[in-house]
Formats: C-alpha cells, sequence, structure tokens
C-alpha cells in the first residue's frame, strides 16, 4: 500500500471509529442539547471518514463501503484512542479534547500537502472541524480542574502515542458489531 | 439559562423564532444553537437572545371598540343591518 492510501486510510479509521463511538452517546447525554451536539459532530466524524474512504478506494481499486466494513479486524490503522466504548461522561469528553487536539495537527498538515486532492479533502473537514474544537474546548474550560475530567485525560493521553492497529480484543469487539449487518448478508446490493 | 433562537433562512429575510437552547452561558448556546438550527444549511444566521433579556409585551386593551382603526376593520354586515332596521329599509321586510 501506498504513503497516500496509508494516510488516507488512519485518517478515515480514526474518523469512522470516534464517530461509532461517540454516537454511543446518542439519547444518553447529559443534557438534550448537548445530545444532539455530540451526536451531531459523531455523524460528521462519520461524514469525514466517508470522505476519506472514497479517496482511498480510487487509490487502491475498492469501495469506501468495502474499506470502511469489510476488511479483517486485524487490517484497521485506527489510533488506540478511538477505540474504546467510553461511557462516563469526563471519558468521553476529555477523548474528544485530545481527538481534536490531535486531528488538528493532522489535518493542518494535510492541507499543506503537495497532493491537491488531499489538501482539498483536509480543508473541507477543518470547516467542520472548526466547530468540533469549539465545542471541545467549551467543554474543557468548564471542566477543568475537576478531578474526574483531569484524571480521565490521564487515563486516555497514553493512547495518543500508542501503536495504531487493531489486533486486540477492544476492536475486534468493536468490529463484531460494526460490521455485523453487512456479514449477516454477505454479497448483497444495499 | 435559556436562549432563544431566531433563524435567518436566506440573506435578506427577516429572523424568524425557531426554538430555543437551554446552555449556562452564551458560548455553549452558540455551539448547541449550530448543530440544531444550522448543521442541514436550514439558516444563513442565527440571533440568540438571552430570555431574560427579552423585554415582553402583551395584553392591548380594546375597551371602546376602535376596531376601525385597525386595517382589518369592523365587521359592516352587522352594523349596516342595525342602521336599515334603525330606517326601516330591511330589504328583507320591504320585498
Amino acid at each position: 500500500m501506498n504513503e497516500r492510501a496509508r494516510i488516507l486510510l488512519e485518517l478515515a479509521d480514526d474518523e469512522l471509529v470516534i464517530g461509532w463511538r461517540d454516537s454511543e452517546w446518542t439519547g444518553i447525554a447529559p443534557t438534550l442539547e448537548e445530545d444532539v451536539a455530540f451526536s451531531s459532530i459523531a455523524q460528521n466524524e462519520i461524514g469525514h471518514a466517508r470522505a476519506a474512504y472514497e479517496l482511498a478506494a480510487r487509490e487502491l481499486g475498492t469501495t469506501a463501503d468495502e474499506l470502511a466494513y469489510d476488511r479483517d479486524p486485524s487490517e484497521y490503522r485506527c489510533s488506540p484512542l478511538v477505540q474504546p466504548r467510553l461511557l462516563d461522561w469526563a471519558h468521553a469528553i476529555a477523548r474528544r479534547c485530545l481527538y481534536e487536539e490531535a486531528d488538528r495537527e493532522r489535518i493542518t498538515a494535510l492541507i499543506e500537502a503537495d497532493d491537491a486532492e488531499v489538501a482539498a479533502l483536509a480543508r473541507k473537514i477543518d470547516r467542520e472541524e472548526a466547530y468540533h474544537r469549539m465545542h471541545a474546548e467549551l467543554w474543557a474550560e468548564r471542566l477543568r480542574g475537576q478531578p474526574r475530567f483531569e484524571q480521565a485525560l490521564a487515563d486516555l493521553r497514553p493512547r495518543l502515542d500508542g501503536e495504531r492497529g487493531s489486533d486486540n480484543d477492544e476492536f475486534r469487539e468493536l468490529w463484531e458489531e460494526m460490521t455485523s449487518v453487512r456479514r449477516s448478508a454477505p454479497g448483497a446490493e444495499w | 439559562m435559556i436562549y432563544e433562537v431566531f433563524r435567518q433562512e436566506r440573506r435578506g429575510k427577516p429572523f424568524e423564532h425557531a426554538g430555543s437552547v437551554e446552555a449556562p452561558d452564551a458560548r455553549f448556546a452558540e455551539t448547541w444553537a449550530r448543530e440544531q438550527y444550522g448543521r442541514r444549511g436550514e439558516s444563513e444566521a442565527l440571533w440568540l437572545v438571552a430570555r431574560d433579556a427579552l423585554h415582553e409585551v402583551h395584553d392591548f386593551p380594546d375597551e371602546f371598540d376602535l376596531k376601525y382603526r385597525r386595517v382589518d376593520g369592523y365587521s359592516l354586515k352587522a352594523r349596516l343591518k342595525e342602521a336599515r332596521e334603525r330606517a326601516g329599509t330591511d330589504p328583507a321586510r320591504a320585498r
């Protein structure tokens, strides 16, 4: 796999998996307003994943859906930060904050890349991420100094530097759920 | 705090009340209102107004039946009937 496809898949896998994990908060967030916003952000991330998978799919001669759902669970390239199910609000928000920080660096680098198609995608993503960052920063300001939030940041921060990849039980469990519908009807035209 | 949300659908159109969001401050209100009232391209702009900042006015008494000052005027039919009865020219009776 070439460098371009690798970068796109890392981006897409991160966005798909964080979108998936954050969508687990739909209906159970602390307030209705936050519920709508958090779910909407999760959906945006899946939209970014879709766009990145489409570019990668052209590179690799496949389709976005196949890349998203039909790969072997060991083939995903997502960061360990996005993988765990976090049904504790302090952790979910801490993850959003850490993710947005890291994502900003990546997207900024991609905007400056020589690859015009990738740079254009990164610019589009960045326009939405600006509001995701605003959301994450508001929560970080509000919760800063609160022991549960600080603990959550400390728990999750090491995952930022963890090795990418999906060869672990946590990811396999997620993959089972994420792909179960497609696996239930192999070869189906949706 | 409750923020009332006014939404402008297209440039040049009036802002119309769209709903409200409950938020701890104006910035949270902005973030949440964006997601609720702006993410589907349905808004050109939003106004967020703290409900406490609204000066509400109601009760418009019209004790002296001054309806004639309103553009929709008053019902002519009832008055015409009254006038005809007084004058004895009720068309029903004349026939």
